[in-house]
């Protein structure tokens, strides 16, 4: 479970980030919706102690990550905005440096990059090096090494960005069933279809703020529409920014 | 396995994958300095044997004048030559060393007992020609001296009359203090290949790390960013310490094949020394890696880092220049300063000289302390907030 109370972040005169608060549930996909430039990637930066907020407080499973920042990383999977790779490393090695530099023990780590690579069905790249992946080949390799350590909340940073329509329909399936094992999963996202198709709970940010948040069935309501995304752009107050 | 040592591990993995890396690092890099310095050694050795052995052509303008003193000379081996149209012209343009004019007056003032002005044309600037100037020079001052002394013998005065002060030149160089003279770039070139040698890395590690945009997973694993950036600075320090290991061990193997005894000199560049040159040189590394990665964090961009890791390579060439053009004598506190130090015992270890106990560990203890605070820094820089942040 990660908890976010009134966060804010200003780089100079801009800000980026103006109170934030929500909280993602285990056994939950929760969205964070918002056009570009709204604040998703910094709140998310925040989250994983990449950036320090200038205000507000952040739980990971309890854990205050002001006061341990590696003891919430520890319970953290993330797929960046940022997802580069090793190109002299094959897609195998990506992942074990990562498991390494958690501290598994080289038993639990074969297992659990076996079960990984078999999970996103990149079992056929595992051993090439990574320079000249697809998009959606270096997008699986790069979460199979956020999720090596089996962590309980998974934050992914736009996800499906650059993925064609096999890889992003994979991805969707993957999250699914990260959310039916139980974990709480985070993502953002600027695409309205993706989120209304996944997600249990939708926050929608629009300038650095929270406009809206709750259950799809909610927001419908708050706006007085029943397509979810009239909604958002109702919510939101343009389209700008956002895909379909 | 602690996090830094699975850092350490990976980089250098995979950058022994890359082959530019390994050739640029391993190869141009190690080599160089070998290489550079064999050329110069047998330039000079070439250059100085010919000077000595081949017989001084001289060109006259008014040999007719002194007909005893080229007489003289001819028996001394010189092989008096025609003089070219312009001499002053030939001198300028370098087809001559040097050329010497007999005035017409010459044989009157001889006559007459007065000093007999002979003109050398040269151009003191060229170097190429010294020795022939020196040569000639001598040759005419010991004509001079043979006539004084037959003049005074004529009077019934003993020549000693006339030299109450004798110069006794004791030379207190030792044939390897003379090719310690030769050597005097050897401490530039080591240094050079410690600071090189972990350029591309660090580089790489840092700067490059960000730029491909794994720089910002890689932080979000559970270990410390000072961590991190130790394991980067120790694989930048390891292939720093393998380069001049090689460097190193490419002196030693390429030393003995030229024959510096041929003129005089001894040069002390062999398994021990080396071995020696190895453990004074090597605190330099931390030193060098500390810089390096300080620089490729502080920097923007890849571009930007590579362009002052560049010049950061030049750095440790300011105390060898400073020494080489204003050579001073050296002090104990010199000793505390890395490297100046590095400069000195460089210098005394291939002199065949020795360094004190207390010089080297000065030196050492010295680079070490600053080579921990600049990693210090680096640590620092490591923990800014938009280290990881590319875009």
């Amino acid at each position: 479970m990660i908890e976010l109370s009134d966060l804010r972040k200003t780089f100079g005169a801009v800000k980026a980030v103006d109170g934030v608060s929500f909280t993602a549930r285990d056994g939950e996909i929760t969205g964070l919706l918002g056009p570009n430039g709204a604040g998703k990637t910094t709140t998310l930066r925040m989250l994983y102690t990449l950036m320090k907020p200038e205000t507000g407080h952040i739980r990971v499973d309890g854990i205050d990550i002001a006061s341990d920042p590696t003891g919430a990383r520890r319970r953290l999977g993330v797929l960046p905005d940022a997802r580069g790779l090793y190109k002299r490393l094959t897609a195998r090695e990506n992942i074990e440096y990562f498991g390494r530099l958690h501290g598994l023990d080289e038993g639990t780590l074969k297992a659990r990059t076996e079960a990984l690579i078999a999970a996103l069905g990149i079992a056929d790249i595992a051993e090439r090096r990574t320079e000249g992946f697809s998009n959606g080949q270096r997008v699986k390799t790069a979460i199979a090494r956020a999720l090596v350590h089996d962590p309980r909340n998974v934050l992914l940073d736009e996800p499906t960005n650059g993925l064609d329509v096999m890889a992003t329909r994979a991805l969707r399936q993957f999250m699914l069933k990260l959310r039916d094992e139980g974990r709480c999963v985070l993502f953002s996202s600027h695409i309205m279809q993706e989120v209304a198709a996944l997600c249990d709970r939708i926050v929608v940010i629009a300038r650095g703020r929270v406009v809206a948040q709750g259950t799809p069935d909610e927001l419908r309501r708050q706006a007085g529409d029943d397509n979810l995304e009239e909604a958002f752009v109702k919510i939101i107050g343009t389209e700008e920014g956002l895909s379909l | 396995m602690s996090p830094w040592k699975v850092v350490f591990w990976k980089e250098v993995r995979e950058n022994a994958r890359d082959k530019r890396t390994m050739f640029s690092t391993f190869v141009l890099g190690t080599l160089m300095g070998p290489v550079l310095f064999a050329v110069l050694i047998s330039l000079v050795i070439s250059v100085q044997l010919e000077r000595a052995e081949k017989p001084l052509e001289l060109p006259v303008i008014g040999a007719e004048h002194a007909p005893n003193l080229i007489a003289w000379m001819k028996t001394r081996g010189v092989v008096i030559e025609e003089a070219p149209a312009d001499p002053e012209a030939a001198i300028r343009k370098r087809d001559e060393d040097a050329v010497l004019r007999v005035p017409a007056a010459y044989a009157e003032e001889w006559r007459a007992g007065q000093p007999a002005t002979l003109e050398l044309i040269v151009d003191r600037s060229q170097q190429k020609a010294e020795q022939t100037v020196r040569r000639v020079e001598q040759m005419i001052a010991e004509y001079s001296s043979l006539t004084a002394t037959q003049r005074l013998l004529v009077r019934g005065i003993s020549p000693q009359v006339v030299q109450p002060v004798l110069i006794a030149d004791v030379d207190q160089s030792t044939p390897q203090s003379r090719g310690g003279m030769l050597l005097a770039m050897l401490p530039y070139l080591l240094i050079l290949t410690v600071f090189a040698g972990g350029s591309y890395l660090a580089t790489d590690a840092t700067a490059g790390e960000r730029e491909r945009q794994s720089l910002e997973p890689l932080l979000v694993n559970p270990v410390g960013r000072g961590e991190i950036m130790a394991g980067k600075l120790l694989a930048t320090l390891a292939f720093a310490l393998a380069s001049l290991a090689i460097s190193l061990t490419a002196f030693a193997l390429s030393t003995p094949l030229f024959p510096v005894e041929k003129i005089g000199i001894v040069v002390k560049l062999g398994p021990a020394e080396c071995a020696q040159l190895f453990l004074l040189v090597a605190p330099l590394g931390l030193i060098g890696a500390g810089l390096l990665t300080t620089v490729s964090a502080y920097a923007k961009s890849f571009r930007e880092a590579q362009t002052y890791n560049t010049l950061l390579i030049l750095l440790p060439a300011i105390p060898s220049m400073l020494m080489a053009l204003n050579p001073v004598k050296p002090a104990d506190w010199m000793y505390a300063l890395p490297l100046l130090s590095h400069q000195l015992v460089i210098e005394q270890t291939v002199r065949g000289e020795g360094v004190a106990l207390w010089q080297a560990g000065l030196s050492i203890g010295t680079t070490l302390l600053v080579g921990l605070v600049i990693a210090f820094v680096a640590m620092r820089i490591y923990h800014r907030e938009h280290l990881a942040i590319s875009a």
